[in-house]
């Protein structure tokens, strides 16, 4: 978002860093020590999944690099045959749990963010449509919107999941099972955008600006998305801040019940269902440290998106 | 007044006529039929015969229509799992996840109303601040994790409770087999119970709080005050009595919330309800089975959905007057 201000810069205004420096939003982060705690923890578990490759002490799904003696070191002590250590223990197979968690943050984050792009692109769209247009178009996306909204999002996703399993041959299921799921996600979560993108569209078609635009007769997709989009921002990034805590839930859920990503590219939530079977055995940190790093990361976006609605909401100031 | 009703009713045909919709059209994505239900060594002849007799030749309009027909009279056709008819399937598995859905409800409700009342009247008190901000944890917390920490802690630890199925079930119909009367059931449904109402619990106590915050800040609160009532009579006949209404309202549209998520549950705690049975389902994509659980649970979100709308009218007269 940054590129497309400075792109449009005038002489007259004040830099970019001059304008973060100036915001009120820095000045409300600043003085909230349990939102920068979430900032930084979530950009911490970020970058933690996207160097993976490079911070990961073991490739944990590299058959040749496991040694099945390694299985079930407990955490912080060395093993009893191999005598190697494993910050956070192994797992039945001797893979390195923190390896695994890295890895698994990084599926996790990769179908959040894509499930929210998803959902955002395609609610943004069709809320600026049925704003700018009314009629028929608004009636018939808002209906179907109502509907979709009266079910909850897990039910809607684990439908489109199983339609889509329908669709797909068998063999090709497990590659393809990424891209189902950011699609069943991101289809169960575009209402809240266009909800929110339609009312501030038909608020903002009817001002001046706009009416000028029209009068130089600019076309419609350009007045949507150059005039009207820049003033529905604030609103669309608070939804996708919560967007994503609530994605990266979905996806640990439906991974979890075993409709997700398969086993052999797990993200947090295949981890915590392949380790729930270990906890009865006393193995308790396959599951719990998985599910930890999923409980912080799932807060953490949780509190940066409550902070954002407030801090943007100029009624609550 | 009834001729809202009315469109209620028909918008409510219309989603479960597309619902249905899609429970038909996964029959006809979804392989072969035909493959499924014969053998390897059947001929082309005797595939032929059978997919006339299954009407498959049909054009898919009138496949459609007989489809809509057998749902309506419960008929979803053969698991191909399980190869029994899915309607008995899911009405022997139905009691278990209703049982719980009533539990967890029961248990959001007089806890969330309970807590929410508390934490409204001792806004700053520290026990309310640890409610809230635990509850604050509560609504991040992924159901299927609440299961397994609970089971953690409870069953693998503590070894208090049991960690997964139903325990000793007593059959009292036909159909109907309760958990309730057997010390084991009982003991059973705790930890799935809590697993499932937490969420509900939090968000019921935020509304009461919420609720309970905006009433107590009215004029006749205050002139109860004034006229010298009891604090207790204040806070529960008049402030409490007036914020229930939204309350009833939304534990109401998540009765449906809960019997959705009820697969979670099941699934952490292998309870043998229709969650449970869905999420298998769809793992080997055993179809019958499938769409007969979209439909039955777009009924019930659909019956629910407007069962609250009708009783905001019953409620609430100013709703009344206004579409006179």
């Amino acid at each position: 978002m940054t590129t497309e201000q400075t792109a449009g810069d005038q002489p007259l205004r004040p830099s970019l860093w001059r304008r973060i420096l100036d915001s009120d939003l820095l000045y409300s982060f600043l003085r909230k020590p349990v939102v920068i705690v979430s900032f930084v923890l979530t950009v911490i578990i970020v970058l933690a999944a996207v160097l993976a490759p490079w911070i990961a002490p073991h490739t944990p799904f590299d058959p040749a690099s496991l040694n099945l003696m390694n299985g079930f070191t407990p955490p912080f002590s060395a093993n009893e045959f191999t005598g190697d250590t494993f910050i956070l223990g192994t797992d039945s197979q001797g893979r390195d749990v923190f390896s695994a968690i890295l890895y698994g943050a990084r599926i996790s984050l990769l179908v959040g963010f894509s499930a929210v792009a998803f959902a955002m692109i395609l609610g943004v769209g069709l809320g600026l449509l049925a704003g700018y247009k009314g009629g028929w178009v608004d009636s018939l996306i808002m209906r179907v919107a109502d509907v979709q909204l009266s079910f909850p999002a897990i039910l809607v996703a684990l439908m489109i999941f199983g339609v889509m399993r329908g669709v797909i041959p068998p063999q090709q299921q497990d590659q393809m099972a990424i891209y189902v799921l950011i699609l069943a996600i991101g289809l169960s979560d575009w209402v809240q955008y266009a909800r929110t993108v339609r009312s501030s569209t038909m608020a903002e078609k009817n001002k001046e600006y706009v009416q000028a635009a029209r009068l130089f007769s600019v076309p419609a997709h350009r007045i949507l998305l150059k005039h009207i989009l820049p003033n529905v921002t604030g609103p669309i990034l608070v939804i996708a801040t919560i967007g994503l805590a609530l994605a990266i839930i979905l996806e640990s859920t439906l991974s979890f019940l075993g409709v997700g990503v398969p086993a052999t590219q797990p993200s947090l939530g295949t981890l915590i269902r392949i380790g729930q079977d270990y906890l009865f055995s006393g193995e308790w940190w396959i599951t719990i440290f998985p599910g930890l790093t999923l409980l912080v990361l799932a807060l953490s976006v949780n509190l940066l998106g409550d902070w954002l609605r407030d801090a943007l909401n100029p009624k609550l100031r | 007044m009834l001729a809202m009703l009315i469109r209620r009713l028909i918008q409510s045909i219309v989603v479960m006529l597309v619902v249905a919709f899609i429970a038909f059209s996964l029959f006809q994505f979804v392989g072969d039929p035909i493959n499924n239900m014969v053998g390897q060594e059947a001929s082309a002849q005797e595939r032929a015969e059978l997919r006339e007799r299954l009407g498959l030749n049909d054009p898919i309009p009138i496949q459609f229509m007989r489809f809509v027909g057998n749902a309506a009279q419960g008929n979803f056709g053969i698991s191909y799992r399980m190869a029994r008819p899915v309607s008995a399937v899911i009405a022997e598995r139905l009691p278990a996840t209703l049982e719980l859905a009533m539990i967890s409800a029961f248990f959001a409700l007089s806890m969330g109303i309970g807590l929410g009342v508390y934490t409204a009247l001792k806004r700053s008190g520290v026990l309310s601040n640890f409610i809230m901000t635990v509850s604050l944890i509560g609504v991040s917390l992924p159901t299927f994790l609440i299961g397994i920490l609970l089971i953690y802690i409870f069953a693998v630890e503590l070894r208090w409770l049991p960690s997964f199925g139903r325990g000793q079930v007593v059959r009292i119909s036909d159909w109907w087999t309760t958990g309730l009367l057997t010390p084991s059931g009982r003991a059973s449904l705790i930890l799935p119970a809590i697993t499932l109402g937490l969420f509900q619990l939090t968000l019921i106590m935020r509304l009461v709080r919420a609720e309970m915050l905006e009433v107590l800040r009215t004029d006749y609160i205050k002139f109860a005050r004034a006229r010298g009532l009891a604090q207790r009579s204040i806070h529960f006949h008049h402030a409490l009595k007036n914020t229930l209404l939204p309350v009833i309202t939304i534990t109401g549209l998540q009765l449906g919330t809960i019997i959705a998520f009820a697969i979670i549950t099941e699934t952490v705690f292998q309870w043998p309800g229709v969650g449970l049975l869905f999420i298998n389902a769809i793992r080997f994509v055993d179809v019958p089975m499938m769409s007969a659980y979209l439909v039955l649970i777009a009924l019930v979100f659909v019956v629910i959905n407007l069962i609250v709308d009708v009783l905001y009218f019953v409620v609430d007269p100013r709703l009344r007057a206004t579409k006179h």
